[in-house]
């Protein structure tokens, strides 16, 4: 049996490499966050003794009461707006969440330029419309009404 | 010998937890929990609630590669029928379960060329679109609403299971103009025929069609999708069996990240849930692996199954309940 006809195409091996990268990353960093969290290393924003308090509610609800008892910012903490919280074991494991969640974007975005120099037109351009339509999910533009 | 005696252990270990899962009286006993669990003051019990999740997800790695499904789909309704946490955590969470899974799984089915990634691009690209509406759609709607709708298609779900019938390479006497176009075609590799077998695709655009659908109850509901991508994938569109499967997990690498952006900015992720989560479903599907070879899929399949059909049950009373119907 020949295994040419069966490998992978290059584009494909190049994503699986990212992602994979990106994978290993994430899952890392999201052992060791969860960690400085939950042994209360790095102090956070809502204390563990109580979460409990806030899991059961709608998470507009959620927002509004965390942002009255401990934030006191005029918005409501949604969007990017975990960055400026970073110093916190709760919010500082948003950053393992968002790259385990980003990784894709880049995966595509690696593999375009390929495409269109091989002249995979359809596949680069189709390539190209997933990373707007996954940074436009990730941007937190797309407004979404709260119950 | 004593892998036997592992092995039968294993599987009543698995078999009295589905036993647990399964009775009304943890039903009730989580909800009784569920009512009374808003503390005035700190929780100093807040603990337990992670460790049992972290337990829970554990069984439920073991049961998803047992029986051949996906995290997601065992996670929404059991965690959100059954746990006290708000169903739009539970579906954030829910996404991310099947996101990591998904991850986790897809550079090697990539590398393998079992998952296709020219199959999966113009799929991921209308599902991902989709996943974003249903996130949106499912997160204005009133949580009764959604857990009345959730309910009613994990029931689909189970019906979908019982009657689904599998092809491990279907016939596709041609390839359609728009797969030959795209160029959706591959070789791989059979072992246990030990054949090289060229696959190609038709019914591309009902295909896709159909995929609409399936994005946008993937976002609503934060459930991964692989119930649906796969007999789409290839009863439908005439993919390989192993094609159709690989490429589905792989798929909600892509899916599930657009609708987990949406739940992610919107802030319904704690934590304290999504972490446990991901870490018990990891290691539960770690163990499920090596329970595979001993399990009787059969079995596990009418588990899964039963389970599905309970939570799904469950959801619907929960959604009639807000609205003052009571069922049961």
């Amino acid at each position: 049996m020949s295994n040419h006809n069966t490998q992978a195409t290059e584009e494909q091996v190049l994503y699986a490499a990212i992602l994979e990268k990106g994978m290993y990353t994430g899952l890392a960093l999201m052992v060791i966050t969860f960690a400085l969290y939950v042994f209360g290393i790095v102090p956070s924003v809502v204390p563990l003794s109580e979460i409990s308090i806030y899991w059961s509610t709608p998470v507009h609800e959620y927002l509004v009461a965390i942002n009255t008892n401990f934030l006191h910012w005029e918005q409501l903490p949604t969007g990017w707006s975990w960055m400026k919280l970073l110093g916190y074991g709760d919010f500082l494991n948003f950053l393992p969440i968002a790259i385990l969640s980003g990784i894709t974007i880049v995966c595509y975005m690696v593999i375009t330029p390929g495409l269109f120099a091989r002249k995979d037109k359809a596949m680069a351009f189709m390539a190209l419309a997933e990373v707007v339509i996954l940074t436009l999910a990730a941007s937190g533009l797309l407004s979404v009404g709260a119950h | 010998m004593l892998g036997n005696i592992k092995g039968k252990a294993g599987m009543l270990f698995v078999s009295l937890m589905c036993t647990i899962m399964l009775s009304p009286a943890w039903a009730l006993a989580s909800e009784v929990v569920a009512m009374d669990q808003i503390p005035a003051a700190g929780d100093p019990g807040w603990w337990k609630w992670p460790v049992i999740l972290l337990f829970v997800t554990f069984v439920m790695g073991i049961i998803a590669v047992l029986g051949g499904v996906g995290g997601g789909v065992l996670f929404v309704p059991i965690i959100g029928g059954f746990f006290p946490f708000h169903l739009d955590f539970v579906r954030g969470a829910g996404l991310l379960v099947a996101l990591c899974g998904a991850l986790a799984a897809g550079p090697g089915l990539l590398k393998a060329n079992l998952a296709s990634l020219r199959l999966a691009m113009p799929v991921a690209l209308i599902a991902s679109t989709m996943a974003i509406v249903g996130a949106m759609v499912g997160l204005a709607l009133p949580t009764h609403i959604v857990q009345l709708a959730l309910g009613g298609t994990i029931l689909g779900i189970v019906a979908i299971m019982l009657s689904a019938k599998k092809s491990t390479v279907p016939h596709v006497p041609q390839a359609d103009a728009l797969s030959s176009a795209l160029r959706i075609t591959g070789v791989f590799y059979e072992p246990t025929t030990k054949e090289e077998i060229n696959w190609k695709v038709h019914r591309t655009i009902p295909g896709l069609l159909t995929f609409i659908i399936i994005g946008f109850m993937a976002g609503m509901f934060g459930l991964g999708a692989g119930w649906a991508n796969v007999p789409v994938l290839n009863l439908m569109m005439g993919a390989p069996l192993k094609i159709s499967v690989a490429t589905s997990k792989f798929l909600l690498s892509i899916t599930d990240t657009s609708a987990a952006w949406i739940y992610f900015n919107k802030g319904c992720v704690i934590p304290m849930m999504v972490v446990p989560s991901l870490i018990g479903i990891m290691l539960g599907s770690f163990v499920g692996v090596r329970l595979l070879k001993v399990a009787k899929p059969t079995f596990i399949r009418w588990m899964v199954i039963a389970i599905l059909l309970f939570a799904g049950l469950k959801a619907v009373q929960k959604g009639l309940s807000t609205m003052g119907i009571n069922l049961f």
